[in-house]
């Protein structure tokens, strides 16, 4: 996607001006809360930032909602079987937390990632959805968005579910089969008892994350309540001993602050990469199933080709007049079959390559939380060290008295 | 920065985890000989105090069961945490701070331990069989007070939990307006919900706990009653029922000295009064004095004894602001050492989900990424097992210097105790005010009416004489009972006194143990971080 321009118009600079490069950056900010009651929700501001040709460059703001994110994720999802599609915040079920501080907060850094993911993907870039999503109206967006919201209100993976189970009764009465078809090969099935147990072992990781932020909210609380205490304790003292609980009352208090601010980054740059990182693994589960359906497909259209074939033998063999009829849905069925098997290729063919990605994205993802997570930590503890250092002349100078 | 000298102070050996301990920690290597990525090599060669890389020994998938971290990471539970602490201290040896602030001449010791709780069984006669049982715990003591036969010698009793009760309420008796220590409480909670041997072992620890409080102070360890206890073989020798009557007739017992202040008082009725009010045989005694109690309360009468000191009043009122602060910040203490605990142990749990994770992903491991991202995974659970540790040292440091809040929550109580000595004893004292001016009036009205009548009036005179009589008693009952008054006021007086200075010492102390192991601890989990966040700096957003 080379531009045929070398500068860009206007007076926009962006980062990467070597306009020959091309590149596509999104933002997601600005969330504002809209309408009342219970069909309030909250929008985004979503700036674009390219030299795509077919976008309307170099900068486009738009207002986007939750549920025009995900009527881009499941675009795609049916689009580019396949590939993982970048997974996307869940919806929050509870009332009141749909809108504190933190919880959107949250969703937009998930979303911003999100839509960046797939803005760097060199397939998923080149989507039309994705166009739409980042260049049209607002009106325009919610046409799209509501007349694909009858059948994809499901989730995907949901769907094709119920289209595994029903298609799997069908093909099985019909071919006589008892259990359903399903690829097998050794490394096909590493892979997937790999993700199984992937979401398992993250899935813990993560809920122990998040009672860790849990851990450093109450540890602040017990020191802010201890604090306050103590300096009462030290008020009616009065005298050097009493200055020394003053004293330490309030660095209690003040370490109390520390642990809450640490308890927040904590949840942002740990908790969420690991959740994120949870999600993505459950977005390659539906890929898994896709795989699935677009084997059985493929298994099936070519046992009912055998089927016709022999069919059609046996009808030309009796000169029936219903041969070139046969013969027709026969070719038709071939055109399918390949089809089908095509389809079934590219999505192996894809899903290596995705998981290579997915692998090297995840150790870069995951490095960085954790690097995050140790800065954090250690700035705390060094934080807590010196406040409590800072006392140590002050009460023994208290005590030589 | 950290002062490592300074830290040791206030880390006890035998509860400081060495470093080296945590290192016992094993994760799993790949079983399968493949080579090992460059980058993963590199970091087990530069941690070198981290043998967590190599363990031929432990290559069996499903090992986190028997896996030795795992008794690492069992936290303790609180009652636990509270006992180690105390073990510290419970080696046969007073806390130095007690016995070295108590005897000026630190030539006189009083060392008590208590040790090896048995089932014993009660000998009835009765017809239940069975009968009851109850636990006996070794007393044993060494001591060089030449009250004790044999100084320098080390001997024991076998003492049961009544034996205390009689202890402690013997010595409430006798050494009123001293701040007496509390003894462990006879029905708590516990005994009804705890396994019977952490609770018995939670009694030993109490037990110990009261008797060398009790051997601390200054003039109670050189009680006759204390003696008694720890030295007398078979049966405790001290009266269970406060009958001092019958304890004269007994004879088994010397009353304390200072009862008597010096005079020679014949009458039993005499040294009761310096008594408390209580039991059967005092029931008139109980009912005067509550007249003369409602009289000042209710009708708002004047007493003719008051309470004059204002210094005394004072400190009271200062000592109970004291108290109730004292209690907020106890209670406060125990939120923050349960949040400290908690906080350990999910560090602990995120720190073995981790593990599981590496083990995992070196397991599985077709990319190099993943080999990579293994490395990354076990330096966090590593980090995060560290930390763990640090806190659960650091807490039970915490609970160490804080539980100096707890005891003087007890001490709080001693001198509430000793004050009501004080205030029953002056109620005693104005009772008996009362009762002569009240004697005194009826002669006067007596006298009055038979100086009309010439020649006198037989009956009246008897009277007179009779209540005369009255009046010699209680004077000399009053007189003695000012003499109790007085000394229960100079017992609280110089009481007070030792507990200003012990208490400024020993909340100093406090402080300043908290602080330092506060900081000391912090330093060493930023260490552990500082490692951890260099380990994975090629992460840093920074440089990508």
């Amino acid at each position: 996607m080379n531009p045929t321009n070398a500068s860009l118009p206007g007076s926009m600079q962006s980062p990467r001006s070597q306009s020959s490069q091309p590149f596509l950056s999104v933002s997601v900010t600005d969330p504002v809360k809209l309408g009342t009651g219970v069909q309030a929700y909250i929008s985004y501001r979503v700036i674009t930032q390219t030299n795509f040709p077919d976008y309307q460059g170099p900068e486009k703001i738009v207002i986007r909602r939750y549920s025009d994110f995900v009527w881009l994720h499941d675009r795609l999802f049916e689009k580019y079987k396949g590939i993982f599609i970048p997974p996307l915040p869940e919806k929050s079920a509870v009332e009141k937390f749909r809108f504190s501080a933190e919880f959107i907060e949250m969703r937009r850094q998930a979303l911003d990632i999100f839509i960046n993911r797939i803005a760097s993907h060199h397939e998923l870039q080149q989507s039309e959805d994705l166009r739409t999503f980042l260049q049209a109206d607002e009106e325009a967006m919610e046409r799209f968005r509501v007349q694909e919201s009858g059948i994809f209100k499901k989730k995907p993976s949901d769907l094709m579910q119920i289209f595994k189970d029903v298609q799997s009764k069908v093909s099985d009465v019909v071919l006589g089969k008892e259990k359903p078809v399903e690829e097998s090969t050794p490394e096909y099935e590493k892979m997937k008892h790999y993700i199984f147990e992937l979401e398992n072992h993250l899935a813990e990781a993560q809920k122990h994350a998040y009672r860790l932020v849990k851990r450093h909210r109450e540890l602040g609380q017990s020191l802010s309540d201890f604090g306050k205490a103590v300096k009462l304790l030290g008020d009616c003292e009065g005298n050097a001993l009493g200055k020394a609980f003053s004293e330490l009352g309030a660095k209690s208090e003040t370490l109390s602050i520390k642990l809450q601010k640490e308890a927040y980054l904590i949840l942002m740059n740990f908790e969420e990469p690991l959740k994120d990182y949870v999600r993505a693994v459950q977005s390659i589960k539906a890929t898994i199933a896709e795989r699935a359906n677009a084997f059985r497909r493929q298994c099936e259209l070519a046992e009912t080709m055998k089927l016709k074939e022999i069919n059609l033998d046996k009808l030309t063999l009796t000169r029936s007049d219903k041969v070139a009829e046969a013969q027709y849905e026969y070719n038709e069925l071939k055109v399918e079959s390949e089809q089908a098997a095509k389809t079934f290729e590219t999505i192996v063919r894809l899903m290596n390559e995705e998981m290579v990605r997915f692998q090297e994205q995840k150790t870069k993802d995951m490095g960085i939380a954790f690097h995050e997570f140790a800065k954090g930590q250690a700035r705390l503890a060094n934080g807590i060290a010196d406040a409590w250092r800072s006392l140590i002349p002050k009460l023994e100078a208290c005590s030589s008295s | 920065m950290m002062n490592h000298e300074v830290q040791q102070d206030y880390q006890d050996a035998q509860l400081h985890v060495p470093h080296d301990d945590m290192e016992t920690l094993v994760l799993d290597e790949p079983s399968n000989g493949q080579s090992i990525s460059g980058h993963l090599h590199s970091q087990s060669v530069s941690t070198l105090d981290n043998p967590l890389n190599l363990s031929p020994s432990s290559l069996t998938p499903n090992q986190s069961p028997k896996s030795p971290f795992n008794s690492f990471l069992d936290p303790p539970s609180y009652a636990e945490a509270i006992f180690t602490s105390f073990d510290s201290s419970s080696n046969g040896h007073d806390n130095p701070d007690l016995s070295s602030r108590s005897n000026p001449s630190n030539s006189e010791y009083l060392y008590i331990s208590v040790s090896d709780p048995l089932k014993e069984q009660e000998l009835t006669n009765s017809l239940v069989p069975g009968g009851n049982t109850f636990y006996t715990y070794l007393i044993t003591t060494r001591t060089n007070f030449p009250e004790y036969g044999d100084p320098g010698s080390e001997f024991s009793v076998r003492r049961r939990f009544r034996d205390v009760v009689t202890l402690s309420d013997r010595l409430s008796e006798s050494y009123r307006g001293y701040f007496i220590p509390i003894r462990p409480d006879k029905n708590t909670v516990e005994s009804q919900v705890m396994q019977k041997q952490e609770f018995v072992e939670q009694r030993r620890l109490a037990l110990e706990k009261y008797l060398r409080k009790l051997a601390a102070h200054p003039v109670i360890r050189t009680s006759e009653e204390l003696r008694v206890f720890l030295e007398v073989q078979g049966k405790l020798p001290l009266a269970k029922s406060t009958d001092v009557a019958s304890r004269m007739l007994d004879g088994a017992v010397k009353l304390p000295r200072q009862l008597f202040g010096g005079e020679a008082v014949g009458s039993v009725d005499v040294s009761e009064v310096a008594q408390p009010a209580k039991g059967g045989r005092d029931l008139l005694r109980i009912f005067k004095e509550l007249k003369q109690s409602v009289a000042i309360d209710w009708a708002g009468t004047k007493p003719l004894v008051v309470e004059e000191d204002k210094e005394f009043l004072e400190k009271k009122d200062k000592l109970a602001e004291f108290e109730q602060q004292l209690s907020g910040v106890s209670q406060q203490a125990e939120s923050l050492v349960k949040s400290q605990q908690d906080m350990g142990e999910t560090m602990g749990e995120l720190g073995l989900a981790f593990v599981k994770l590496t083990k995992f992903e070196t397991e599985e491991a077709i990319f190099e990424s993943q080999r990579v991202r293994a490395a990354d995974l076990r330096n966090v659970a590593t980090a995060a097992v560290k930390s763990s540790r640090l806190y659960r040292e650091l807490n039970t440091q915490t609970i160490k210097h804080l539980d100096k809040l707890h005891e003087y929550l007890g001490t709080m109580l001693a001198i509430d105790n000793a004050f009501s000595d004080r205030s029953s004893s002056l109620l005693t004292v104005q009772t008996l005010s009362s009762e002569l001016v009240s004697l005194n009036s009826r002669i006067g009205k007596l006298e009055a009416a038979s100086s009309k009548i010439f020649g006198g009036d037989k009956s009246r005179l008897q009277k007179i004489e009779e209540l005369k009589e009255s009046i010699r008693v209680t004077e000399n009952a009053k007189s003695c009972a000012d003499r109790e008054y007085e000394r229960i006021k100079e017992n609280n007086r110089s009481e007070l006194e030792r507990i200003e200075q012990e208490r400024h010492n020993d909340f100093m102390s406090m402080l300043r143990g908290f602080v330092y192991n506060q900081a000391g601890y912090a330093e060493n989990m930023a260490a552990v971080w500082e490692k951890l966040a260099e380990e994975t700096s090629a992460y840093s957003r920074d440089m990508s």
